[in-house]
């Protein structure tokens, strides 16, 4: 397991490489902004027809993190579907995969700005959810403490050697977490953005994802 | 119509011109389906095209458009208008006429649409979206002629390739129409008249007198030039001096970084204050336009330029063309020649400046080619799929189409007059429904087949998005420039955004001529103030980089042979005998290679002459080829003409490194997740319609809703590999950027005739190699570990390597 540990509110957690979180002591994987069915949302909004294999994609990386964590409980942090009739045309074969995923776990839907609502998928569905001292939900509020959350789907730059690379991220402080989108579809937001330099403490660190996890003071200036 | 009517003949005698002899046998076959005029810069090319139309509509009054007129540039449409309505008017001729471009105002092009003009100027972007329009026919009924411009520039290009389904399709509105095309010289006229022409239908044409041959020479300087670098710094006294002996001079260069450069200097040496202007593609629109106008006037002793002044607009009195740095294209060189003494029969007079000690051989190359009369360039092939799955959704836009008919109507097109069927049939199912192996999109096709068997927009709502992406022209992705003030400051041009995700505030670089200091970002623009301190860091425009030309290179090659060379300075020709003596000159048919320790590393030389883009590639396939055969490569540079490898381990057997089938297996796997490779998908991927630029709500950049075109590419290579994208990007891997085209040609111009030589010591010809910039890292695990330092750095420096405990993995 490729991870960078670190502690939200006295609860220790690992910030997993691939963009779920880890929470050994719960045996509970948390994954935020899946967008499952997006391709098949746009095409139809009369925009393009994208190669429909980013639901594919997704859960396929979801089940290889659950195989290797042995997760119990499985909390999706919202958009988790593009949208509610995304979530109803899922291929036979993709709800299928789905349901095999839930089997013999304790699945939450959170419910995001996409996908508000039930979601006629098997597990539990919530709009929020406390487990322990932390609270799980889609969008960070100001002022919460252990929080967990999505939905900006943050992303951060490094220059090095004359390049740059810039890679989804997990950013967190001593009061909140946000974690980067998992679904394969999904672009990000800079963590330079105000939103972040508003949300998160001075002291903020955030984790890059990709081959291996590596933690940097969270960038907050363009540059 | 052979007689040039009266009116017109006093005209031109109260002007005191003559007819010349072409424009006088345009007039003669006014009545060709299609017609090509080859004629030399300068040689009143433009009113040969427009002749027959305007005495065809002074004789007999014109319900509707008569003449459309195509431009590859907008400046040039507007620049066309204002010189033929000064006839018009003289003459009090009855014809209307009216531009439309990109900037036309909206209520104006309405009016156009519903009441055309008798001549029409406009780009092929423009044209393509007319007659995406549904009331596309009525535009253009009753159009006798149309007139393309340049044909040769749009030619090289898939703006052509769209501009030629368009014409397909006005064909097919008016079968008469006559097809006039108006070419600067090229090397094979024959190729642009099959690809202008109604396929079958031959294509006659006209070629003018190419008037006197140029007096064209190299610079020469006090100063011998450089060993490598682009910059020509050595030359600025020399060409201060000339810019003072003539009126007005064109100072060409290859690209928008060097132009900048240039331009600095120059001005630092321009101790008498002349006036000296800077013109490239980066540049402030207004700005551009400013300076085109003062050259006009005739207020501009010198502009500094790129490519974006090689098309022919008619720039006043230009007597001087000096190209700095080698021409790397002996057509386009004398097309530039051609800018200078823009009259007829008037010999253009052109300076070369070759920018480091290479250049010099390749100078005298194109030197040699240019009086021999002997021009370049690559055949392009058959017209890429892109454009047609672009064309497919314009189609679609004005209405409801038969494939079979389409299909035919495209084969018409010179550049797709051998496509087949099936081929169109997968563009055409890559419109309508993806063309994914998994069918997904059952209910939510783009088009969808009508009972009648016709096709046509599922959502009629998507014809605005359509219309809204249409073009093959790819923008970098590049970001504006202005200086900060409270409300705004003046726009001075655009810089690409990577190089600015490299600049920090208080960096300082060059744009426009000045050098200014970044100072931040906001909402997606650079802000700068003026600094004039400080050395400026140069703004890097990629741009284009253009290779130097297989024939160029093929030339070089046989100077080579020489036993001696007097064409050459003497610092030049000593350097090649040096090299002859120590180890070899590269020859033709041959491929020579070097080794030798240098700096502690077991460096390779390869003398490929496959151009930059073929060498670069060539570059990523070798370090792989030989990682993979435990060499242990480091990294490496390519020039035009040669690659330069650094590693641990000494090569002993390069031809083992040589094998084409490698090379190509390379190229579909391995290299097939490189950058450049995602480059072209993107670029394609754009043009078919898969990523849209523009949409009705998003605004671009900054938003997490969007994601990374390169998602898409991988995605395709994982699960859908035979997917037509990612064929279109292979085909285009060939050619551009990635060139696998260039090694091939190489592979079998050596033939398996490589010379190896190992040397105690760098060799002559191979040393400035060591100078070049652009070195390529080999990535891998590299940049992995490159970042573990940085990010370790940056905790420990921040402090919060205490805070957070990184504990072991």
């Amino acid at each position: 397991m490729k991870a960078h540990d670190f502690t939200l509110a006295g609860v220790q957690l690992k910030a997993l490489n691939t963009g779920a979180l880890w929470w050994p002591e719960k045996h509970l994987l948390c994954v935020s902004d899946l967008h499952l069915g997006k391709s098949e949302r746009i095409a139809r909004r009369g925009g393009t027809v994208l190669p429909p294999y980013e639901t594919r994609d997704t859960l396929t990386r979801l089940a290889a993190d659950l195989a290797l964590t042995a997760a119990q409980t499985v909390v999706c942090l919202g958009d988790s579907f593009d949208d509610p009739q995304a979530a109803r045309a899922l291929r036979a074969e993709e709800s299928l995969l789905i349901t095999r995923l839930q089997h013999g776990r304790h699945w939450i839907w959170v419910e995001g700005n996409h996908d508000p609502g039930p979601i006629d998928q098997g597990g539990n569905h919530q709009s929020e959810i406390q487990i322990a001292q932390l609270s799980f939900r889609h969008i960070a509020t100001a002022g919460a403490s252990g929080e967990v959350s999505g939905h900006f789907h943050p992303k951060v730059s490094v220059a090095i050697g004359g390049g740059r690379v810039t890679r989804p991220a997990f950013l967190y402080d001593r009061d909140r977490l946000i974690l980067p989108a998992y679904g394969t579809y999904t672009g990000g937001l800079n963590s330079t953005s105000n939103v972040f330099r508003q949300l998160m403490q001075p002291d903020a660190c955030a984790v890059m994802t990709g081959r291996t996890a590596i933690a940097i003071p969270m960038p907050r200036t363009a540059r | 119509m052979c007689q040039v009517p009266q009116l017109f003949q006093d005209w031109f005698a109260t002007r005191g011109w003559a007819i010349h002899p072409h424009q006088q046998q345009m007039l003669a076959r006014a009545d060709a389906a299609s017609l090509l005029l080859i004629a030399p810069t300068g040689g009143g090319k433009t009113l040969a095209g427009f002749l027959p139309t305007l005495i065809d509509l002074a004789q007999a009054p014109h319900d509707g458009m008569h003449t459309l007129y195509i431009s590859p540039l907008k400046a040039l449409a507007s620049d066309i208008q204002r010189n033929l309505i000064t006839p018009i008017h003289e003459m009090s001729l009855p014809v209307t006429i009216d531009a439309r471009t990109g900037d036309t105002a909206q209520s104006r092009r309405r009016r156009q649409r519903a009441d055309p003009p008798h001549i029409f100027l406009t780009t092929p972007e423009s044209l393509a979206l007319l007659i995406s329009y549904e009331d596309g026919a009525h535009m253009f009924k009753g159009l006798k002629r149309v007139v393309i411009d340049e044909i040769h520039a749009l030619a090289d290009s898939k703006r052509g390739d769209q501009l030629m389904l368009a014409l397909a399709r006005l064909q097919t509105f008016c079968p008469d129409l006559k097809r006039v095309g108006l070419s600067a010289t090229v090397e094979d006229p024959a190729t642009i008249a099959q690809y202008m022409a109604r396929h079958p239908d031959g294509c006659d044409i006209l070629l003018a007198d190419p008037g006197p041959a140029p007096d064209i020479a190299m610079l020469a300087t006090d100063t011998p030039p450089p060993w490598s670098g682009g910059g020509a710094a050595y030359a600025i006294a020399a060409v201060m001096e000339q810019v003072k002996q003539h009126k007005t001079t064109l100072i060409f260069h290859n690209t928008r970084a060097q132009a900048e450069i240039f331009f600095h200097n120059l001005w630092l040496a321009n101790d008498d204050g002349l006036p000296i202007g800077i013109h490239h593609g980066s540049l402030d629109p207004a700005q551009r336009r400013a300076v085109e106008a003062a050259m006009v006037r005739g207020d501009l002793r010198a502009i500094v330029c790129t490519g974006s002044l090689d098309l022919g607009i008619d720039w006043g009195d230009v007597d001087l063309v000096i190209q700095i740095g080698a021409p790397k294209n002996v057509k386009r060189l004398v097309q530039r020649i051609g800018r200078a003494n823009h009259r007829y029969n008037a010999p253009s007079k052109a300076l070369l400046v070759p920018a480091n000690r290479f250049e010099v051989v390749e100078c005298v190359a194109a030197l040699d080619a240019v009086r021999a009369g002997e021009l370049d360039g690559d055949p392009r092939g058959p017209g890429p799929r892109d454009v047609l799955c672009q064309h497919i959704l314009i189609t679609a836009c004005a209405g409801p189409f038969d494939a079979g008919a389409l299909y035919a109507e495209m084969t018409t097109a010179g550049p797709y007059c051998t496509l087949g069927r099936a081929e169109f049939d997968a563009c055409l199912d890559f419109c309508a429904t993806g063309g994914y192996a998994l069918k997904a999109y059952d209910r939510w096709q783009r088009l969808l087949q009508r009972s009648d068997g016709r096709w046509q927009l599922r959502d009629p709502r998507s014809s605005q998005r359509i219309r809204m992406n249409i073009g093959t022209i790819q923008d970098s992705d590049t970001l504006k420039v202005r200086m900060r003030r409270s409300r705004g400051g003046k726009p001075l041009g655009e810089i690409e955004e990577a190089f600015a995700a490299t600049l920090t505030p208080g960096d300082t670089f060059l744009i426009g001529g000045q050098i200014v200091k970044y100072e931040g970002l906001r909402d997606m623009t650079v802000e700068v103030s003026r600094d004039g301190r400080k050395k400026p860091k140069i703004a890097t425009f990629t741009g284009t980089k253009f290779a130097t030309s297989t024939q160029l290179s093929a030339r070089v090659l046989d100077l080579f042979t020489g036993s001696d060379w007097p064409d050459l300075p003497a610092h030049t020709a000593e350097w090649l005998h040096l090299q002859r003596s120590f180890s070899a000159l590269p020859q033709p048919g041959r491929l020579l290679i070097e080794s030798f320790p240098h700096e502690g590393r077991e460096q390779t030389v390869i003398y490929g002459f496959a151009g930059r883009n073929g060498m670069q590639t060539l570059g990523l396939l070798l370090t792989k080829r030989m990682e993979d055969l435990g060499l242990h490569p480091l990294g490496f540079v390519a020039t035009d003409y040669a690659l330069l490898i650094w590693g641990l381990d000494q090569v002993q057997n390069a031809p083992a490194l040589f094998d084409l089938a490698a090379l190509h297996k390379g190229l579909d796997t391995w290299l097939a997740g490189n950058a450049v490779m995602k480059r072209s998908f993107r670029a394609s991927a754009t043009i078919a319609g898969l990523i849209e630029r523009n949409s009705p709500q998003s605004r671009k950049s900054g938003r997490q809703t969007t994601f990374s075109s390169d998602i898409l590419y991988d995605t395709l290579q994982k699960y859908d590999p035979d997917h037509l994208m990612l064929q279109i990007t292979r085909e285009e891997a060939l050619r551009g950027l990635v060139d696998f085209g260039r090694i091939e040609e190489m592979m079998t111009r050596i033939g398996g005739r490589i010379d190896h030589r190992h040397l105690p010591h760098v060799s002559p010809l191979a040393a400035p190699l060591f100078l070049e910039m652009g070195r390529v890292p080999v990535k891998g695990a590299a940049e992995e570990r490159l970042l573990a330092e940085e990010a370790g750095r940056l905790m420990e420096l921040s402090g919060l390597a205490q805070i957070h405990p990184a504990p072991a993995p």
